[in-house]
Formats: structure tokens, C-alpha cells, sequence
């Protein structure tokens, strides 16, 4: 079934009644030649690469739950390359050329919005350091763009300029960065992988992983055993279980980030907008409500759910920031799973034993990397051999303490990031 | 979440300083993997987990804390120092 305006206005006439599902929901086989562990939206990316671009079909995805009930479809759907350290510079560079083309190789809308975003800065240090970063993404193949105060304010003249400790003094943009419909990321690769013969197998939670002799097998499920040499860990805030199956120990600790939206408003805010006083960042949905979030709550959790200071130092930011949205109602927030590196960077890269593949580490930061990530993960498994622009996700590099990419400069140390 | 220090009673989140799982610090000639296991790999439990928390807006004390990550459940707090965590000298 394809999608076009054509085919939308067909079915508008004719009472909505061509519409399929968009993919199968089939039994497990009991071979595969690879299973994902995880349908969220490196999953079934790294599903899609796989059958679109290697030809590997005869492979599965395994998901406890629904396909993209997790991070992907809990975040602030935030697409950016923006990064500075050689290492995650060219991944998000690679990943954002994916976006751009995604609905059109997916036929599917997943409401790609180049709206731009805008990093604020109000001070001369935060300035240096949005020049050298503007810099590095420029020479990466990326745009960046620095924008004095009153270009800013232009872009968005309801910030508080003037704010006693953090006036305003500009910003650096990326006009290509902006925003997607976190669940029609997991939805268009799914079909996507679907067409191509994935077997997408929800209610499967997986339950022991198989090695002999140092060599992944297969994996035990809630729905049977499944074989596989290949098997590949896409389970983001869950990888350290998932990991503990096959005998692994992660350089992860998974924290709780908590976001929230507010009651829809009239259009305001036109970009995604960063608030260098900490870490706020803000943007407007389609439907009128402020998305937004900031910190971690700095203790680990799987709880899903956060605690009441961080609420309170988020609402504080949000309104010293733009005075104007005080007195919209929050509508709900919510806390998602972060897989927490100690450099805060993510891990693509072989395990200790053979066949099993690590995709993992995404800290707060997995959304805007979906696309990336699928097809260097994919790339990957397929050939064993790392993607050029995911060369520096090694696992390693922990132990080694060499390549550590600490993007923050807050040392790379669990609590830090 | 309110944590009971042993010291002070029952205070606010906002007066403690999270440092992580709470592990015993390897000798000065602990190998590679004996260090790498203490400063990068957790076992990252969805459960009962001892941490160290630091009150710091407090008596300045370090804790151990047993708290349940799934829950948030605080399940025992005593005082970090006799624990041994920071190793033999």
C-alpha cells in the first residue's frame, strides 16, 4: 500500500475503507539469521538497513511490549547535528542526511520539520564556545550560523532578553536541524522493514540469550526459542539486563529524564530553542503544546517517572527563560529510561562474544540518532566491519580510557552526565 | 523522594549529592579490569540497588543507600564510613 495525496483523497470520498494495517503481526519462526532485540526505533531502523540495504530478510524483531512504546515514543523529538567531537560529529552529520531524505524513502510522513534550532548563549566564554563549535560543524559538512542579539531577536522576540543573570547576547543556529513525529519514526520503519519480509514479533520478550563456546546461538523468548547467529541489542534503557543474559557487565547506569508538554497554544515558539543557563530546550508541537525538558534527575532509576525537584528547577528555567508561557497549564509530563554512559556517548560496536552486537549507550540522546543509528548498526551486523561514520563508538574505549568522547567537558564519570 | 540520614531525620532529595552504586574502591595495584569494573561497568539492577549519596546540604556525610530503582523505594540508609568502600590502603 503506498501513500499519496491521491490516496488520501481516494479514501476520503469512498468512506476510508482501502486502509491496511501496515504491517503483519506473524508467529516466530524458529530459525532466523539475525534477531534485533528491541522494535523501538533503532530496531526496527536497524531492521529496515538491514533488508533495504544489505538484503538480509530472514531476520526478527523482538519486542516485549509494542512496537515503539518505548523511548521513541516518549521524547521531546528533537533532530539536529550539531555535535563537536570528532566521533559523534560525523555520526549526527550522516544521521540528519537520513532524516532529510526519510519520508520519501519510507513513503511515509513522519512530519520531518526543518524549523531550525537556536543554542542561546549570554556570555563571552558561552560565545568562544559556539564559534568553535559553529566552526567544527561547518567544516563537518553541516551548517551552523551565529546570530548576534537582535538577530535573535527577530527569530523570536518573546525571550527575556534582559534576565538579570542570563541576558540574552545570541545564539548559534542550525537551520537544518528541527523536529520529527517521534512515533511515525517507529511506525514508517516498521512498515518498511515489514514489506521487505522482517518479521516484526511484538509480546516477545526475551528471556535468556544463548552462547556456546564464546558464540551467540539463539535467544530464549516468551514465545519459544528462537535460533540465530546473529543477534543484535537495540533495548536502549533496558540494555543492561538484556546484556546480563548473555553474561555482559555495560559501562551503563540507567537514569530517569523527565519532559513535559503544556495545554495547546497559539503558534509561538517557531524553532526548537536551547537556554544555555542549563539545559533547557523548548519547542511547539503541530497540535499547539510546549514540549520541553532539561536535566537529568541525577539518580539511577527505571521507574519511569521522576521527582518534583527537577519539575520545579525545569518550570523555573522555562518561564525565566520565556516569561510569556507562565500561565499555560501543564498538560503532562513523563520520565523515560536513559542508558547513561560514562562519556555521555553511545556504543556501537561488537560484544565480547561472537555474534552479539551492541547498540547502546544512546544517554538522552537517541532520538535525533534513530536514522544514524539503524544504518551504521545495520552495517554492522552485516558485515562485521565498523560504518565510516560510526568508527569511534567502541566499547573499549572505557577500559582503555583512549577516545573517550566527553562532548560536555565534564569528565567522563557516571554522575557526570 | 526523601532520604533518612542517619544523623539529620528524614530530608529533602535536593540535599543529597548522587555519586552512584556504591562499590568497594580496588587496591593502588588492582589490575585494569579490576579498576575498569570499578569506575565504568554496573550492573545497573532494576531493583534494590546500595549507592552513596553524599548530605551534602547537610552534616556532610556519606551514605550508603539501599533504594529500590524500579520504585524509588529508600529500603535502608547508614552512614558510608566502617563500610570498607574505600578499600585497604
Amino acid at each position: 500500500m503506498r501513500f499519496s495525496g491521491w490516496r488520501v483523497l481516494k479514501e476520503g470520498l469512498t468512506g476510508n475503507k482501502g486502509w491496511a494495517p501496515h504491517w503483519r503481526n506473524p508467529e516466530p519462526k524458529r530459525e532466523y539469521d539475525a534477531v534485533i532485540i528491541g522494535g523501538g526505533g533503532h530496531g526496527l531502523a536497524t531492521a529496515y538497513y538491514l533488508a533495504a540495504e544489505h538484503g538480509l530478510t530472514n531476520i526478527a524483531v523482538l519486542e516485549k511490549g509494542y512496537l515503539g512504546g518505548g523511548n521513541v515514543g516518549r521524547n521531546t523529538t528533537i533532530v539536529r547535528a550539531n555535535y563537536y567531537l570528532p566521533g559523534n560529529s560525523e555520526f549526527y552529520s550522516h544521521s540528519l542526511r537520513l532524516w532529510e531524505g526519510l519520508e520519501q524513502e519510507l513513503n511515509y510522513n513522519a512530519m520531518m520539520s526543518q524549523r531550525g534550532i537556536l543554542n542561546l548563549y549570554h556570555n563571552d566564554g558561552q560565545r568562544d564556545a559556539a564559534v568553535r563549535r559553529g566552526n567544527s560543524i561547518v567544516n563537518q559538512g553541516d551548517d551552523a550560523e551565529l546570530l548576534d542579539r537582535e538577530g535573535v531577536r527577530k527569530l523570536a522576540p518573546f525571550l527575556n532578553f534582559d534576565n538579570n543573570r542570563f541576558p540574552i547576547q545570541g545564539a548559534l543556529m542550525q537551520r537544518r536541524a528541527g523536529t520529527a513525529r517521534h512515533d511515525a519514526v517507529a511506525w514508517g520503519y516498521a512498515r518498511g522493514a515489514d514489506m521487505r519480509g522482517v518479521d516484526l514479533i511484538q509480546n516477545c520478550e526475551v528471556t535468556g540469550i544463548d552462547v556456546e563456546n564464546g558464540k551467540v546461538t539463539g535467544v530464549q523468548t516468551a514465545r519459544g526459542p528462537i535460533k540465530a547467529k546473529k543477534v543484535a541489542l537495540a533495548a536502549a534503557g533496558r540494555s543492561g539486563q538484556v546484556a546480563a543474559m548473555a553474561g555482559l557487565t555495560l559501562p551503563i547506569e540507567s537514569h530517569v529524564l523527565q519532559a513535559f508538554v503544556t495545554e495547546g497554544i497559539k503558534p509561538l515558539i517557531d524553532h526548537v530553542i536551547t537556554f544555555a543557563e542549563g539545559h533547557l530546550y523548548i519547542s511547539q508541537s503541530d497540535k499547539g503544546g510546549l514540549v520541553f525538558g532539561s536535566y537529568l534527575d541525577f539518580y539511577a532509576s527505571y521507574a519511569a517517572r521522576g521527582n518534583l525537584p527537577m519539575v520545579e528547577h525545569t518550570m523555573e528555567t522555562c518561564v525565566a527563560m520565556v516569561p510569556s508561557i507562565s500561565k499555560s497549564r501543564l498538560l503532562r509530563s513523563w520520565g523515560g529510561i536513559m542508558d547513561m554512559t560514562p562519556d555521555g556517548s553511545p556504543i556501537i560496536d561488537h560484544s565480547p562474544i561472537e555474534g552479539l552486537y551492541l547498540n547502546c549507550g544512546w544517554c538522552y540522546g537517541g532520538f535525533k540518532a534513530t536514522p544514524g543509528a539503524g544504518s551504521v548498526f545495520a552495517h554492522l551486523i552485516a558485515t562485521d566491519r565498523p560504518h565510516g561514520a560510526a568508527t569511534k563508538f567502541k566499547l573499549d574505549r572505557f577500559r582503555s580510557g583512549y577516545g573517550l568522547m566527553d562532548e560536555e567537558g565534564t569528565g567522563a564519570q557516571h554522575n557526570l552526565h | 523522594m526523601r532520604i533518612t540520614c542517619p544523623l539529620c531525620g528524614e530530608r529533602d532529595r535536593r540535599e543529597f549529592y548522587y555519586k552512584g552504586a556504591a562499590l568497594v574502591r580496588p587496591a593502588e595495584e588492582a589490575d585494569l579490569a579490576q579498576w575498569d569494573a570499578y569506575v565504568n561497568l554496573r550492573d545497573n539492577p532494576a531493583g534494590p540497588l546500595a549507592e552513596l549519596w553524599y548530605h551534602e546540604m547537610g552534616c556532610g556525610s556519606w551514605l550508603t543507600v539501599t533504594r529500590n530503582t524500579a520504585s524509588h523505594e529508600i529500603l535502608h540508609v547508614e552512614l558510608a564510613s566502617g563500610s570498607g568502600l574505600g578499600g585497604t590502603p
